[in-house]
């Protein structure tokens, strides 16, 4: 059965205009088109917030339940029903910071979700206080001399959970968002997506070295497993290992050629480089997009499931009078 | 040395296994109560340990108890004092005897009574008999020596050798009680099928134990005899709260043909129902322990909505943190069970220890306008009834639904008549009907005010639902004041609509002057209250309340009937004046106390004739 972006569609958004919410969700009904599961056999659940409004705008089942506990509860939707093809739809003040635990043991269990996680490090439906990724510093209305503590990294504490899957896009970047929602869903397990989100009356500007394509062509680096590490508005630069770390060279000095850049590998089980790719940033180095690491792992739910079948055909009881009967039983005449 | 042994015949007795944590104490009690359950007495059991997993060897915390009562008719509790107990050594012997009867039989292993052991517990002379006044028969019996004695030619390692100590006594309180050591033998063997030298080890010490009984008259004026009278007949099995529960969830499933869910975080003392339902996955059981208590609720709830009998499972510390997920059921209206086995708080306070002062938690402990069913199992056996009618409610009904058991219940046990699922009620929850589709809205609700079921994967019914309000008729997020009102009242409403059976009441229904109330796991002791109440001449009722939220609807015709009425609870009065906060003008006597432990018979009895 085929679908088209409309039947994945309901109803008005509210949420201000020029939102990076608005780009993402286009993205997600689009990908949810070409990948072809039904509207009815998929659940879009997410938290609280302005970002976790988006299973309202989804004609599929979904949920917009309470602060943080998106993951946990599409945990137990996907074991409990493991035909259902569950998005998890968190931003970072839900996803990291009430729901942090949460985020972690469901990359560290390798849930099959596709964990969708809108950083626009800001809290905006409380309007407009710091988030657990705003940077050290952050003025905002409850840090008003700015903040004296550390962000978290998504991609750190993913791989850090044991995390098989991380990509990131950008929000305005359809394309690049709809290809990694459409590898998230590909990839069997936990699949985390950062997707880079502006939010225009808080925390405007936060991504807009990368925001439109002219800045992704100068700051961003599109990933692609097999691809050798080129970026730049001439793809004159290049990634290259050094020592324990990744440089950035040109292309062309030094004798440097195409031959001497990292060619990425998703599919690589150690996670060392992978990381380094995730957490690079400017000015010195180019935002990683794409499938960052992409690597098969057992899935709990399928373990769930295949525990169940090996148990019943080892054990002789299948029913509740057959249960009965395995206890000590006495007779009263 | 008594000349001749007399033949006691006795209504009931309680026998108290007391020893270290590894001693096998619940092991020879729960051996000892099938034995007797197997000849036709009633049973009920109730262990009391400490909440230190290993304390040192032979000290005064280290000590755990474990207490079976025996009747010829039904009891109701694991009596208030034993008859026999059997003390494994000195630090049992001093702590457990405040628990024995004046006449009580004591049986203790003197090789556990020397210098060493009876530092370790404290006392300060060498006769501890003497120190501590004890005037009852004592049975003292080298134990550990006779075992060592017995096993001498097994091949078995002096360790593997006194793990068998528990057997002695066993076969000793066997003797005492006239019971049938081939009873024993097979269920031995049936328990260590794969390990028949140490079925045979115990059986042999177990004979070795009943022997030394007759052959030495063990210094007791009497053996006793408990005959058998009223019990239904069929088929029973000896089973604990915890495990009925479980057992009351797994039927509830198949009999709405649902996969049932537990998403669970370990916490005493409820964690047995996780132990009990992670074995049975050939019944499609599905268990996932989760990362915190607020994960067990939340990942049930998903489960709900993705359509499986969703259950979450906890103590008291723990419905704290799954209070906003149930809250989110309650306004999704979502079917869940979850289950609170109440110990002693407030926080982490008494956790292996029994009280009922989750109560008012339960009914009102969330935010918001949130009406929830609670019921309250009233006995080990009782909580398979209970847990299934709590799934029913809250699947028939779309609503989350509160089970209340305790430490006391959970872990006590009784004789358990096998049931016929083909005899309890069906379950069905109002799926949404297929001719529905094109005209559905989330919030539409069927004639008793519930809404509609749409699981996930049925065409046509995509929803949303969530933890902001609703309207009423689009199932869009609505903050329409008057919308929000109606729906305030359409949730409460459903709620106060389910059909619970009517409380009955039981002993001088007609002319009681004293009406004793109570709820839950109470209902042995204060049914004990009253019978004794009743025998020593007075009228005396007892209205014993399971369904708490709604209440029976002929509540308060019961509670004005009588001229005295007492309610009875293990909290500061939280019944009561819930009951007073719906029954106009109900104002009661009231008897509370929160010890951690089980209310005491006599003590009930004692106060309830002063009112």
């Amino acid at each position: 059965m085929a679908f088209d972006i409309k039947d994945f569609k309901k109803g008005q958004p509210r949420w201000c205009p020029g939102c990076g919410d608005h780009f993402f969700l286009a993205s997600l009904q689009k990908a949810m088109a070409e990948i072809g599961v039904a509207p009815w056999d998929t659940a879009v659940i997410s938290g609280i917030g302005c970002s976790s409004r988006l299973p309202h705008y989804m004609a599929t089942y979904g949920m917009n339940t309470i602060h943080g506990r998106a993951a946990a509860i599409a945990t137990g939707a996907k074991v409990a029903n493991p035909n259902l093809t569950v998005w998890q739809v968190s931003g970072d003040g839900d996803g990291l910071a009430i729901g942090g635990n949460h985020f972690i043991h469901a990359n560290r269990r390798n849930i099959n979700l596709n964990m969708i996680l809108l950083n626009n490090r800001i809290y905006g439906l409380t309007k407009g206080q710091y988030s657990p990724t705003s940077p050290r510093g952050f003025v905002s209305k409850s840090s008003p001399y700015g903040t004296v503590e550390d962000p978290f990294r998504p991609a750190e504490l993913c791989f850090g959970a044991r995390g098989h899957f991380f990509a990131r896009a950008v929000a305005t970047d359809a394309a690049g968002t709809v290809d990694i929602l459409k590898a998230a869903y590909n990839h069997k397990g936990a699949a985390v997506c950062e997707i880079l989100q502006n939010c225009v009356i808080f925390n405007d500007g936060t991504h807009s070295a990368v925001y439109d394509k002219a800045g992704r062509a100068k700051n961003a680096i599109y990933l692609q497993h097999g691809k050798p590490m080129i970026f730049g508005e001439n793809n004159e630069f290049g990634l290259m290992q050094e020592g324990f770390g990744i440089k950035v060279v040109k292309l062309g000095e030094n004798g440097i050629t195409e031959k001497d850049i990292l060619v990425h590998d998703a599919k690589c089980e150690d996670n060392t480089l992978q990381l380094k790719l995730a957490l690079m940033e400017g000015p010195d180095f180019p935002v990683a997009l794409g499938v960052i690491r992409d690597v098969d792992a057992p899935t709990y739910d399928d373990a769930v499931s295949a525990q169940i079948e090996e148990v019943k055909a080892a054990k002789k009881y299948h029913n509740f009078a057959e249960l009965l009967e395995t206890n000590e039983i006495w007779e009263v005449k | 040395m008594a000349d001749k042994i007399i033949v006691k015949e006795l209504d009931s007795v309680a026998v108290r296994f007391s020893g270290d944590s590894g001693d096998g104490m619940q092991l020879a009690g729960n051996m000892f109560s099938t034995v007797s359950a197997t000849v036709g007495n009633d049973i009920c059991t109730f262990p009391d340990y400490p909440a230190d997993i290993r304390a040192p060897q032979g000290s005064l915390t280290g000590v755990s108890g474990f207490q079976v009562h025996i009747g010829s008719n039904k009891v109701y509790t694991p009596g208030d004092k034993c008859d026999v107990l059997v003390a494994m050594n000195a630090a049992a012997l001093k702590t457990q005897y405040k628990y024995a009867k004046s006449t009580a039989c004591i049986i203790i292993d003197t090789d556990a009574f020397k210098k060493a052991d009876l530092e370790k517990a404290e006392f300060k002379t060498e006769d501890p008999i003497a120190e501590m006044g004890i005037k009852n028969d004592v049975i003292a019996c080298p134990i550990t020596t006779m075992v060592k004695d017995c096993l001498a030619d097994s091949g078995m390692d002096p360790k593997a050798m006194l793990k068998c100590r528990n057997m002695f006594a066993l076969g000793l309180v066997c003797w005492l009680f006239n019971r049938d050591l081939n009873i024993i033998a097979q269920m031995l063997q049936t328990k260590f099928a794969k390990k028949p030298g140490v079925a045979d080890a115990n059986i042999k010490v177990i004979q070795a134990g009943y022997d030394y009984g007759a052959n030495t008259h063990a210094s007791v004026a009497h053996t006793y005899k408990i005959e058998s009278k009223s019990k239904t007949p069929g088929r029973y099995m000896d089973i604990m709260g915890n495990k009925a529960t479980a057992y009351g969830l797994i039927a509830a499933a198949e009999k709405a043909g649902l996969k049932l869910y537990l998403g669970s975080y370990p916490i005493t003392p409820a964690t047995d129902v996780l132990h009990e339902l992670s074995k049975h996955k050939s019944l499609g059981v599905t268990t996932v322990q989760c990362e915190d208590e607020i994960a067990g609720c939340a990942s049930a709830v998903g489960a709900s909505f993705a359509g499986a009998l969703a259950v979450t499972s906890t103590s008291g510390p723990g419905i704290c943190l799954k209070s906003e997920a149930m809250n989110l059921a309650v306004i999704m209206e979502l079917p869940l069970v979850v289950l609170d086995v109440q110990r002693g708080g407030p926080a982490t306070g008494l956790p292996t220890k029994s009280e009922q002062t989750d109560l008012l938690q339960c009914l009102f402990g969330r935010n918001g306008e949130s009406p929830m069913p609670v019921i309250a199992a009233t006995s080990p056996t009782d909580c398979f009834d209970a847990a299934y009618n709590a799934c029913k409610i809250a699947l028939e009904h779309m609503t989350p639904v509160v089970l209340m058991t305790d430490a006391f219940i959970a872990n006590g046990s009784g004789a358990f008549k096998l049931p016929n699922l083909a005899d309890f009620p069906a379950i069905n929850p109002p799926y949404v009907p297929e001719d529905m589709k094109g005209t559905w809205t989330p919030y539409m609700r069927n004639a008793e005010g519930s809404r509609y079921w749409a699981v996930p994967g049925r065409e046509g019914f995509q929803h949303i639902l969530g933890g902001l309000e609703k309207d009423n008729k689009t199932g869009a997020i609505s903050t329409n004041p008057e919308n929000h009102d109606l729906m305030t009242r359409l949730r409460q409403e459903k709620i106060d609509k389910i059909q619970v059976p009517d409380v009955e009441v039981l002993g001088d229904k007609d002319d009681a002057e004293l009406l004793i109330v109570g709820f839950g796991g109470t209902y042995g002791h204060l049914h004990s209250a009253m019978d004794e109440m009743r025998a020593a001449g007075k009228k005396v009722a007892l209205a014993h309340f399971k369904y708490i939220n709604p209440l029976p609807k002929n509540t308060a015709e019961v509670l004005k009937k009588y001229p005295k009425v007492v309610v009875a609870e293990q909290n500061m009065g939280q019944f009561a004046g819930f009951l007073r906060m719906k029954i106009d003008g109900f104002n009661p006597y009231q008897f509370n106390e929160v010890k951690g432990q089980p209310f005491v018979v006599a003590e009930l009895v004692e106060a309830f004739n002063k009112l």
